[in-house]
């Protein structure tokens, strides 16, 4: 909403500096979002008056003009041909800043001798003040501005441009900002004059207003003024509108404007001559019916919608636009002024519909007051009868069919202020800052009954009240103290703390995490391997066709962004994401998983100039996802699995006891290319946390449990078998680990190749023997080898390659 | 008893050159101390012969150190007889004293004092880094924000992205038609209700939990709630799509306006100091009355961090308190807008985009 100071002052007195005003009304509510000043500063630029003519004594085209600056008379000369006696000018005093009239640049205006006689400053132009080219005469200003003036009051502007809440449709009005800005500076501000002489004839006699939807129409105000004269509008309503960005039509559709800038309060005025019937009638569109619209397009209406129309057809669609056959024209003689309260939520979904937004809707889809209709009418039409001449019918059309059911008053007591704000006001206080406002108060059971005024639509409890009295008084003037009583009782949250612990694990491993968009394709998702099914969730209006559909997997949103830094960065690529992932739940919400995932690519160590070191592979992924589980205190089981966007033969299953709550593997290659990857290979990993939360149990998040460490000495001896190369590792390390004597069981070493059989592999293991109770005798340890080494020839025709 | 000694030394094959010498050692005259000694002996001093400087830590290590030979052999004292044990040991010590001597003496032929017994290394050279992992800036400010909450008793709940337009809406006072429904701008999930109407929605603010929790549970309520949130906005440096809040909603008996204030200047000293001052100005939120906007002192300027106010009575009265009886405030504020402050970013976009060298710095 723009606000012209100029046009504010109209209604209240303003003693305090743009700052001041901008800031009061900010605190108070209404931010002042920018203050602009039209024109410039003009600073050392007054209102002169030029006292005398006299030619210059050296050259023709010159003249010496004598000018009052209201506080001394100086000698000026000037070229001008349209200076005279008697003009108010711009003079500008030595020092001012202006712009050069023949170089168009910046100047400041010095000391001179012109033709051997010394002009004490200039009579500007208007090119010369930076207002316009126009350099062919001075600037003649009108003749009631105020000598001595400094012409920035008088020509220039100040325009606010404030940010109006939703809730405040009355500052959609100048009036109702200067309402505000009077209660905040204890101030009172003096709404216009709204009468108005009326002709015998009475309205009635004019024309009839029937309200047939008066669930959609509260009230419905007419007046019809005779006899007028369409035109262009006066300057200075020409200048308002410009002032707020709106164009000059004519000089009644001006004036429903300006009102309407003024009250808030939208108006139309009808050409009577083709309201048919002289009847208007409020009522639904028929379904197909037909209207042209003031911006000419025809417009197909449908029974939700609300049209004003006459006996025969609709005339405009109600608080939208107007039609455009009864608009008014030129030729336009009679006029029918509506102002009326349409409901908010109609206006809302027809406007939606038809897709028009105008001033008229900005301002009936908040909810106006219907007092405030007519006070808008009187004013509107006593500028038409102003500006546009004719005669007032008498009397106003004024329906209004549930009158008696709108009780706007709200009960408030002291103790409720108290119990929102958490500070007592003193009563004198709380009645001076309300009434300030303009509301009304009354007693009622032990507190007051509050009436907010008419223009008013948002007090209507007694927080408002509250609010109403904490802004005025400042937000400053609350206290400040914490919340007391008992908080709430603690309840757990296991799947964010096995999250978040999850979180500090993997950075601990050295992952950088990473926060990606929830949104991609299907296509995208397909790629890195996400299920045919369930198909994910489609967004109606998506940002962009990339971010279609919800996702399904978090693998592609770390394979992309991984791949994207193998890219721009020359160092290890770890990174990480937990996040959700959406699973479409039919009539319900979606089920939103916990996920999380990594990917690993390039150098496993940062940079060092003592030489390359490994690159990630699989193996680096499983250690982290290893590190991770043992935090938990649960030993998955990796189990080989083909899975689509994985190579094959490269990739895991993560299984904990019986479930499956994710996978880690080296990426395909087809997939690292589809990713735009450059380096290979691409180790990646996914965990399903939701479920990983429900093996770990509710309540209390898992800790690890402290095991006793054995104070007998331990025993540590290898053994190295030759078994099938298929034979999985994982088996035999879970046959060495039956042996009860054994407390920890590792390979240390896999080979294959020369001196071994065609197919088969040697493994290494090392086991660790130890009680809790004695030292080990070298017999039993011997026992438990060769148990063990017996226990795996048996099972895998293993063989000992020592 | 002193000729038998050499002979043995030949047996283990010693190099002559070092010219063996076994007058230095205290012999007991009993083969089964001397002998074992003596081999220990020659082994140690050959090996010590062949040192380079790098080797002398192993070769300490190896005979002298904690695990070294002479030592267990000192250690394995108890295994012999009685009668044995003080020559060997006696004996033991004396090759102690020898090897430590001739240790010292093969540093200073290899050219160093004792200390020096290691080549010098270029100290300006960089160090061996181990790779850092870090949390986004996002999870920090979150986890910032969160525990500031924590500490005045306020738990962290969670809440669904994908949301009924109840939730997020009409629970929170803004029915359908609601011109302030134009202040949220939506991104709708395609589906469509039976009668054509779509209800499911990417929640436009973290809001949408206020009455979900409340259906929950009974008051006191004191609660935070981060989350992910989405509108249908243009991107640009200060704008994005996706984002992410803290909300805030504390509902009990006697709270006020005034809990708000001092809560939330609390929050502000310890998220941006101590001396960060605080401007409590009037704002709108259909779901508060009376509304909040927090700004902070930021370089000389107010700005808006967060937007507040006190519960609205039909968002109490919606999920079943008695607003007479319960009062409460809520509030929330965007995470990336308080991390921008924080680490002088000037971007939004960089949250999302995921780049090393962005993520590296923090």
């Amino acid at each position: 909403m723009l606000v012209p100071l100029s046009w504010l002052r109209e209604y209240v007195h303003i003693d305090a500096t743009v700052e001041d005003v901008a800031h009061r009304l900010t605190m108070a509510g209404l931010e002042v979002e920018s203050v602009e000043r039209t024109g410039g500063t003009w600073e050392q630029v007054v209102v002169g008056l030029v006292k005398a003519v006299n030619p210059h004594p050296n050259a023709d085209r010159l003249r010496l003009v004598t000018v009052d600056t209201g506080r001394e008379e100086v000698e000026v000369v000037c070229g001008a041909p349209n200076v005279a006696e008697g003009q108010k000018i711009a003079y500008a005093a030595v020092g001012a800043n202006l712009i050069d009239g023949h170089t168009g640049k910046p100047t400041t205006l010095k000391p001179a001798k012109i033709r051997g006689v010394v002009s004490q400053g200039m009579v500007c132009s208007e090119r010369e003040l930076g207002l316009s080219g126009q350099h062919e005469g001075i600037l003649v200003l009108d003749p009631s501005s105020p000598t001595g003036r400094p012409l920035a009051d008088v020509l220039g502007d100040t325009v606010l441009n404030i940010k109006v809440t939703p809730n405040r449709p009355d500052c959609l009005g100048i009036l109702g900002v200067a309402r505000e800005l009077a209660a905040l500076t204890g101030s009172r501000a003096t709404p216009p004059d709204v009468t108005y002489q009326q002709a015998r004839t009475p309205v009635t006699s004019r024309a009839t207003v029937r309200i047939e939807a008066t669930d959609l129409c509260a009230r419905y105000t007419a007046t019809v003024i005779t006899g007028v004269k369409v035109g262009p509008s006066p300057d200075w309503l020409v200048q308002r509108l410009k002032l707020i960005g709106q164009h000059a039509i004519n000089n009644v559709v001006d004036i429903t404007n300006y009102v309407m800038f003024e009250f808030g309060q939208p108006l139309h005025a009808f050409n009577l001559g083709e309201v048919r019937g002289n009847t208007v009638i409020v009522r639904r569109a028929q379904a197909g019916e037909k209207l042209t619209t003031l911006d000419g397009i025809e417009r197909t209406l449908t029974p939700d919608i609300q049209v004003i129309a006459d006996a025969e057809r609709p005339l405009g669609i109600a608080g939208v636009i107007g039609g455009l056959r009864s608009g008014i024209h030129e030729s336009t003689t009679d006029i029918l002024l509506e102002s009326a309260t349409f409901a908010a939520s109609n206006n809302r979904r027809t406007q939606a519909a038809l897709g028009i937004k105008t001033e008229a809707t900005l301002r009936f889809e908040k909810g106006l007051r219907p007092e405030l209709a007519e006070v808008a009418l009187r004013r509107a039409t006593r500028l038409i009868k102003e500006i546009c001449g004719g005669e007032v019918a008498a009397g106003v059309i004024d329906e209004w069919p549930n009158r008696r059911a709108h009780d706007p008053t709200v009960p408030v007591t002291a103790a409720r202020l108290t119990q929102v704000l958490g500070i007592t006001f003193p009563e004198a206080q709380i009645l001076a800052t309300l009434q300030s406002l303009g509301c009304e108060l009354g007693p009622y059971q032990g507190g007051w009954r509050v009436t907010p005024p008419y223009w008013r639509a948002d007090i209507t409890l007694a927080e408002d009240v509250a609010e109403e009295l904490a802004r005025v008084i400042g937000y400053e003037s609350i206290p400040t103290t914490a919340i007391s009583g008992v908080p709430p009782r603690w309840e757990p949250n296991p799947a964010r703390d096995l999250r978040e612990r999850l979180r500090d694990a993997l950075v601990a491993e050295g992952m950088q995490e990473i926060v990606t968009y929830p949104l991609s394709t299907e296509e995208s998702l397909a790629s890195a391997g996400a299920p045919a099914s369930p198909r994910p969730l489609r967004l109606a209006n998506p940002m962009s066709a990339d971010h279609a559909v919800l996702r399904t997997t978090l693998r592609e949103a770390v394979l992309r962004v991984g791949m994207r830094n193998t890219r721009t960065w020359r160092g290890p690529v770890a990174m990480f994401e937990c996040a959700r992932v959406y699973f479409d739940g039919g009539e319900g919400l979606p089920d939103e998983r916990d996920m999380c995932a990594g990917v690993l690519a390039g150098p496993a160590n940062p940079p060092h100039w003592s030489g390359e070191g490994a690159q990630f592979g699989f193996y680096e992924a499983r250690g982290v996802v290893e590190s991770l589980f043992e935090r938990l205190d649960l030993t998955p089981a990796f189990v080989a699995v083909d899975e689509p966007a994985f190579a094959s033969g490269r990739c895991a299953a993560i299984a904990v006891g019986k479930k499956r709550i994710g996978f880690v593997g080296e990426v395909a290659r087809s997939t690292v290319a589809a990713f735009d990857g450059e380096v290979t290979p691409v180790a990646l990993f996914e965990i399903d946390l939701t479920t990983l939360a429900s093996l770990a149990g509710s309540g209390a998040p898992p800790h690890v449990q402290y095991q006793p460490f054995g104070r007998f000495p331990e025993s540590v001896r290898d053994l190295s078998v030759v078994v099938d190369a298929k034979v999985p590792a994982a088996r035999l390390l879970e046959i060495a680990s039956r042996s009860k004597l054994v407390v920890d069981v590792t390979v240390f070493d896999v080979y294959r190749g020369k001196g071994l059989p065609e197919g088969t592999r040697a493994i290494g293991l090392r086991m660790v023997y130890q009680s809790p109770e004695r030292t080990l005798t070298s017999e039993e340890i011997d026992r438990a080898h060769d148990g063990i080494l017996k226990g795996l020839q048996k099972e895998f025709d293993a063989r000992s390659r020592a | 008893m002193a000729g038998q000694v050499p002979a043995k030394v030949d047996i283990i094959g010693a190099s002559s050159e070092l010219n063996l010498n076994l007058d230095h050692t205290r012999l007991m005259g009993n083969p089964k101390i001397d002998v074992p000694l003596a081999e220990l002996r020659a082994e140690a001093l050959r090996a010590l012969g062949a040192c380079t400087a790098a080797d002398i830590d192993g070769w300490l290590a190896r005979y002298l150190g904690r695990k070294g030979e002479l030592t267990l052999a000192l250690r394995g004292i108890a295994e012999r007889p009685a009668d044995e044990r003080r020559d060997f040991g006696a004996a033991a010590n004396a090759l102690k004293d020898e090897l430590e001597a001739a240790l010292a003496r093969r540093v200073e032929e290899l050219g160093g004092p004792a200390k020096g017994s290691v080549e010098a290394l270029d100290v300006t050279l960089p160090g061996r880094r181990s790779l850092q992992g870090r949390l986004h800036p996002t999870t920090r400010t979150i986890r910032d924000i969160t525990s500031a909450f924590s500490s005045m008793g306020f738990q962290v709940v969670e809440g669904p992205e994908v949301e009924y337009d109840h939730y997020n809406f009409s629970a929170l006072n803004i029915p359908e038609d609601h011109p302030a429904r134009d202040m949220w701008d939506t991104l709708w999930v395609d589906r469509a209700d039976a009668d054509g109407r779509r209800r499911m929605l990417m929640r436009t603010h973290t809001s949408p939990m206020q009455a979900r929790i409340m259906e929950r549970q009974k008051p006191p309520v004191r609660v935070v709630v981060p989350g992910r949130c989405y509108r249908y906005e243009a991107t640009d440096a200060t704008h994005e799509w996706h984002f992410h809040q803290v909300e805030g909603l504390a509902v009990a008996e006697g709270i006020t306006f005034a809990d708000l204030k001092g809560t939330l200047l609390e929050f502000a000293r310890r998220i941006f100091g101590a001396d960060r001052k605080v401007r409590f100005r009037c704002d709108y939120f259909p779901f508060v009355e009376p509304g909040v906007d927090m700004a902070i002192d930021w370089k000389g300027r107010w700005l808006e961090i967060m937007g507040a106010g006190m519960v609205h009575p039909r968002v109490l009265s919606g999920v079943g308190y008695d607003p007479e009886r319960y009062t409460g405030f809520a509030f929330g504020m965007g995470v990336e807008r308080i991390a921008m402050l924080r680490h002088g970013i000037d971007d939004i976009r960089q949250f999302a985009a995921n780049d090393l060298r962005f993520l590296s710095q923090f």
